[in-house]
């Protein structure tokens, strides 16, 4: 199956590489002017209010002001900011304002000034009467709460999700295979426990932003950093309540996104402010407003129960998983799905019955959204730890507990919509990782002369590659003068790398060098169709895309030399720099095909192709961490880290082995430093990174990475995903290391060192 | 949104201590903790050109001006000798390179911060501040003083008669705020243990009881924790609790002793 | 307020408001490569050099710089050009918003110490947040460049100083 690429499967240097690392103009703030009008949004102390009269008086007189809107200047036509494919399984519960604000920080007027220092004081003169409402901060007691996060009448879920606003739930379901209870009541050992993670940032170093101004046909162009133009392109005509044909959407250089710019989170107020003064206006979120009103991941409360044989042999397992959506529903419907669908399948080996139960709630917290690993990150720590505790239960070794129990290449997995591994390596990911990190020796843990304990814990992961049947992935081709291509695509590098890695694609296709392979995207109006970068589709579903459309230019290529040679296409042979005769009898280079096509002759040198996936094949993993444990002050130190990771043919190596590194730093964070308190008026303590503590390079100790590839036919070169699968390890792996080193289970993220100690000295106090 | 109507850099002391008499005053530190307050400012009052961002020498004392960075602090051959290297120690968890270039000895004192490590270890070194207004006074009466008061904190005093020193932090992250510092010092067998991060303000505290009158080794040290962490006021903040703070605060005394003596 | 000071090598004198941070005051004036991460001192994308020290321009008035030289990597496209093509080289730029400053605290630790282990690395670069690379792509790239510098011999180090 595997072929010799030539550019393939190569560490080829990044197309912006250069660029962004000299600190060139790139990103949103550095090439849109800057004297446009500075837009912010006036945010809700009260977690849960109605607003009884806003006065923009005083306010609107600041020299510099040029207009305040409130919830009667906007369209009364509710809508999701969840940027998935139409019809949204998210509720259209939002208004761009509303008169209830549902959490604090929440959007309660938008103010337009010349300059910032304008638009801060009118934000301070606003004067806005509250009839502040009871407020649901509390998860488990949303669900038939009588308080209603949503009780409008025009509130609508599109998408038969389970939702009800009547009852606070964003989404319920559940299905099942086999009987669970009475599997579960037939085993030797079962294992139940409840695992918490909180709305974890994504923290991308550049905060949410959006320009927008008029063009000159008086279409709304809108420049955004984000994920998905198209669907930007969609949600603001329902928004703004004017037609998609109005709308452009493009994107810059992105300075991140892991999921939080697959939500239109500041898109909305400046085209907002743009339509109502014909003005180009700007709006740049602070950090605060990044951390309390942005997109984080779900806070997810997981039910787990695990059963098994003595002899280890995992027979049933039952997820229920509360998730908490916060105030509106974006991505609340499917982030949970993910949570039994990526962690269940993992035991597919010799499981006899699964049920997956979920309910998604409304609280009045900051909405949640998408995040890298879209609640698999949050059931994989659950169910991953639940099957260390019943390793550590059953006196197995939990690597020896996985190798025979992990899902094989060529299973049906029930709880993966019954599809079939055609390219699993977990198992000899496993292994590798095993031998690699010398699991036999580490994993018993080692009292250190100055009393530190090192101890190591092992986890392994799944996610997907797109969304099955969902996802279009779409690539334009076009070979230009002197014989070199535009790749055109609707994908978003976001700093993943991926216009450098479908250029890979396509010039391994066309048989040409990277260099000759300019890439442009994403546009609405010149991209093709593409649902975005999101769900770890980008290389498995646009990659595809370019695969098909290069095989469609190389057709037309070659019946326009077969023109030039006086042949038909079939007695030629594409050769990369140029087209010849099979027999010998002549060739004509590229850049005179291309002459040609741009002089007297019809067929565009141009192939346009889309591809959807009927299947999302998993990529793989296995996490191993080394932690040094002080038992005195709860400290936990990550020493090593090492992954290995079956993605399927990685396309640029030193790119997959970034993203997996940079995953599992965001990993450790979310499980050591990460921290989401909220106090009892709903307000966020971590609302800047003075006190939400990302990873710094002295938190995470050293990290080894390698790849253990599989063929997956369906994907371009054999290609799955990688995105998102890196961040899910670290979570229990390291809750497992913990144990090994204080005998502590630490079901709940982040596990701080208070937590360790506290742990450690109640139990020694039992 | 920190605003601020109008920027002077007086030439005098005089001149600097007569502009900060009125309440919309301010006198820059390092402006890092400053740029982070809502509030609006009438006079920013910059120091830097009085020459206060040099360590001098004098035969009883280190005099480390006002605009010194905890970066020259950390970096200073003189303050790592008579430290033992705990000033580097007490300073370089401190965000980063960039933000130490830039935070002030005298910054970092005059806010009294209860996170502050400068202010921990310089307790325990019997630093003395001068006072454009009110002279020369021990750190401890000096944080002891109302904040409000309107003196320009010119230099800091740390005597070089020699002592062993100690110092040792617990942060739930390498850069974090620390969630308990603790700065040691003995000298001709005296004791002074300085407890910071508490969360409240740093606190010192002598060996009253004379737990280490017999001298330090294990035993001691370990009675002296345990004694002090009984007595010292903790309470709780966003990054741990009381009972937390306690535990720690044990482990970490009777550590920097056990460290201490054996240097 | 008036406001002289050297920028990347030329004198620019500009108007500025007393509260202006040195941070706008520079993306003002066309060096856009500085950039605003975090609003509290913590992220580092904001490094500029000031009279050759790395600071955080997010918490330095303009007004404090006048007077003084300030370099962003707009000023030292020449010194990080070599150095850039290391990380380039592991892939780890990714998103690169976090670059600039990333590249001016390198160019800052590596004219204090052009010999830096490991762990001094971390250390000088603590204060850098970077969300996407993981951060040892970042410090491959930094030790190959060292490494590289030292095939290159000694003779080179000696001329240029």
């Amino acid at each position: 199956m595997e072929q010799k690429n030539k550019v393939v499967g190569r560490p080829v240097r990044k197309k912006d590489a250069m660029r962004l690392l000299l600190g060139k103009p790139a990103y949103l703030e550095d090439v849109t002017p800057s004297d446009c009008l500075v837009v912010k949004v006036l945010r809700s102390p009260h977690a849960h209010a109605v607003i009884r009269e806003i006065n923009t008086t005083v306010a609107g007189k600041v020299p510099g002001v040029v207009g305040i809107y409130t919830w009667q200047d906007v369209p009364q036509k509710r809508y999701a900011q969840a940027g998935q494919t139409y019809p949204e399984p998210s509720p259209y519960d939002r208004l761009i304002l509303d008169r209830r604000v549902r959490f604090v920080g929440d959007a309660v007027a938008i103010v337009a000034a010349e300059n910032e220092k304008a638009a801060d004081k009118a934000l301070k003169l606003i004067k806005v009467q509250y009839d502040v409402q009871p407020a649901v901060l509390d998860f488990h007691t949303a669900k038939d709460n009588p308080v209603l996060v949503h009780p409008e009448e025009d509130w609508k879920a599109c998408c038969p999700v389970g939702a009800d606003n009547t009852r606070n739930l964003c989404a319920c379901g559940s299905e099942s295979d086999g009987d669970v209870d009475s599997v579960l009541a037939d085993c030797d050992m079962v294992v139940e426990h409840t695992y918490h993670t909180k709305a974890f940032q994504q923290a991308m170093m550049e905060t949410f932003r959006t320009y927008t101004e008029l063009d000159p046909y008086g279409r709304l162009h809108v420049i955004s950093s984000t994920q998905i133009v198209f669907h930007v392109r969609r949600i603001l005509s329902h928004a703004l309540d004017i037609p998609v044909s109005r709308i452009h959407v493009e994107k810059p250089r992105i300075g991140g996104g892991f999921g939080a710019k697959q939500t239109v989170v500041a898109e909305v107020y400046p085209a907002f402010v743009t339509l109502k003064t014909g003005r180009p206006a700007r709006m740049i979120y602070t950090r605060r407003e990044c951390q309390i009103a942005g997109s984080p991941r779900h806070e997810m409360e997981i039910h787990v129960r695990v059963g098994a044989s003595k002899e280890g042999r995992i027979r049933a397992m039952d997820v229920y998983t509360l998730s908490n959506t916060g105030a509106y529903g974006e991505h609340g419907p499917t982030t949970v799905g993910l949570s039994g669908h990526k962690s269940i399948p993992l035991y597919t080996g010799g499981l006899e019955a699964f049920r997956f139960a979920y309910d998604v709630v409304y609280t009045n917290q900051q909405a949640a959204g998408a995040y890298r690993g879209y609640g698999a990150t949050q059931g994989i720590f659950a169910v991953e730890s639940a099957v260390n505790e019943l390793a550590d239960k059953l006196g197995i070794d939990p690597v020896q507990l996985r190798l025979r129990n992990m899902v094989r290449e060529g299973q049906v997995m029930p709880a993966y919509y019954n599809e079939k591994t055609l390219a699993c390596a977990l198992d000899r990911c496993m292994l590798r990782c095993a031998d690699l990190f010398d699991w036999e020796h580490r994993r018993t843990p080692r009292v250190q002369p100055d009393g530190k304990i090192r101890a190591a814990g092992v986890a392994m992961a799944m996610q997907g590659s797109g969304i099955s049947g969902v996802d279009v992935g779409s690539a334009t081709i076009k070979l230009d003068d002197q014989g070199c291509y535009s790749l055109t695509i609707g994908a978003a590098d976001m700093g993943t790398g991926c216009d450098t890695i479908l250029a890979q694609m396509a010039a391994e296709c066309m048989d040409c060098s990277v260099d000759d392979v300019a890439v442009f995207g994403a546009d609405t109006d010149a991209s093709p169709y593409d649902s975005g970068s999101y769900a770890s589709s980008t290389t498995y579903v646009t990659g595809k895309a370019v695969e098909k459309a290069c095989a469609e230019l190389k057709t037309k290529i070659c019946s326009l030399a077969a023109e030039m040679l006086g042949c038909e296409a079939s007695d030629l042979e594409f050769a990369g720099r140029e087209v010849r005769r099979l027999d010998g009898g002549g060739a004509v280079s590229l850049a005179d095909i291309a002459t040609r096509s741009m002089c007297g002759t019809a067929p565009a040198m141009q192939a346009t192709c889309s591809h959807s996936s009927p299947t999302s094949p998993p990529p793989f993993m296995v996490g191993m961490a080394e932690i040094e444990l002080d038992p005195e002050t709860g400290s936990v130190r990550p020493l090593e880290f090492v992954a290995v990771v079956d993605c399927g043919t990685p396309i640029n190596p030193n790119l997959a082995r970034i993203q997996t590194e940079g995953g599992l730093v965001q990993g450790i964070g979310m499980t050591l430093y990460e921290n989401v308190t909220t106090n009892a008026l709903g307000q966020i303590a971590e609302n800047s990174f003075m006190q939400y503590k990302l990873p710094t390079r002295q938190d995470m100790g050293t990290l080894h990475v390698e790849f253990e590839p599989s063929y997956e036919p369906t994907g371009p070169f054999g290609a799955k995903s990688i995105g998102e699968i890196v961040i899910n390890t670290p979570s229990p792996a390291i809750a497992h290391a913990i144990h090994s080193a204080t005998g502590v289970w630490h079901r709940e993220l982040p596990i701080t060192p208070e937590k360790v100690l506290l742990g450690l000295h109640h139990k020694q106090q039992d | 949104m920190l605003t601020i109507r109008e920027y002077v850099r007086p030439q005098t002391l005089e001149e600097a201590y007569t502009l900060c008499q009125k309440k919309s005053s301010v006198v820059l530190g390092g402006m890092l903790w400053l740029r982070m307050q809502n509030s609006q400012v009438g006079t920013a009052i910059d120091l830097c050109e009085l020459g206060l961002n040099h360590i001098e020498e004098t035969p009883d004392d280190y005099v480390i001006g006002a605009m010194v960075s905890l970066r020259q602090l950390e970096q200073h051959p003189g303050l790592a000798a008579l430290t033992q290297g705990a000033m580097a120690e007490a300073v370089k968890h401190i965000v980063g390179v960039q933000f130490r270039n830039l935070a002030t000895v005298g910054g970092s004192l005059y806010g009294r911060f209860g996170f502050s490590d400068v202010l921990t270890l310089f307790l325990a070194l019997d630093a003395r501040v001068e006072l454009y207004h009110a002279g020369m006074m021990s750190l401890a009466d000096f944080i002891g003083m109302p904040r409000q008061q309107r003196d320009i904190l010119v230099r800091v005093y740390l005597p070089r008669a020699p002592r062993r020193v100690v110092y040792l932090s617990q942060r739930n992250s390498a850069t974090d705020f620390p969630t308990l510092t603790c700065a040691i010092a003995r000298q001709n067998g005296q004791t002074c243990c300085v407890i910071g991060a508490r969360p409240m303000r740093a606190m010192a505290f002598d060996d009253e009881k004379g737990l280490l009158a017999a001298g330090v080794n294990e035993t001691s040290a370990a009675a002296f924790a345990k004694d002090l962490a009984a007595r010292v006021p903790l309470g709780s903040n966003l990054r741990a609790g009381e009972e937390y703070r306690r535990l720690v605060c044990e482990a970490l005394v009777r550590r920097g002793l056990v460290q201490m003596e054996g240097c | 307020m008036e406001i002289k000071l050297n920028l990347n090598g030329r004198a620019i004198t500009a108007q500025a408001d007393p509260d202006t941070l040195l941070l706008d005051f520079v993306r003002a004036q066309g060096c856009v490569s500085v950039k605003r991460g975090c609003d509290t001192a913590n992220c580092g994308l904001c490094t500029v050099l000031l009279d050759g020290v790395p600071v955080l321009s997010c918490s330095v008035l303009a007004a404090r710089a006048d007077g003084h030289s300030v370099q962003t990597l707009e000023g030292l496209q020449s010194e990080a050009e070599e150095f850039v093509t290391f990380i380039a080289d592991q892939g780890a730029d990714q998103c690169g918003f976090c670059n600039p400053g990333f590249v001016m605290n390198t160019i800052a630790l590596l004219r204090e110490n052009p010999d830096p282990t490991d762990e001094e690395i971390r250390a000088y670069l603590a204060g850098n947040l970077c969300r996407c690379s993981g951060y040892d792509g970042q410090l491959r790239g930094i030790r190959a460049y060292l490494n590289s510098k030292k095939e290159q011999g000694g003779a080179r180090d000696g001329a240029e100083k």
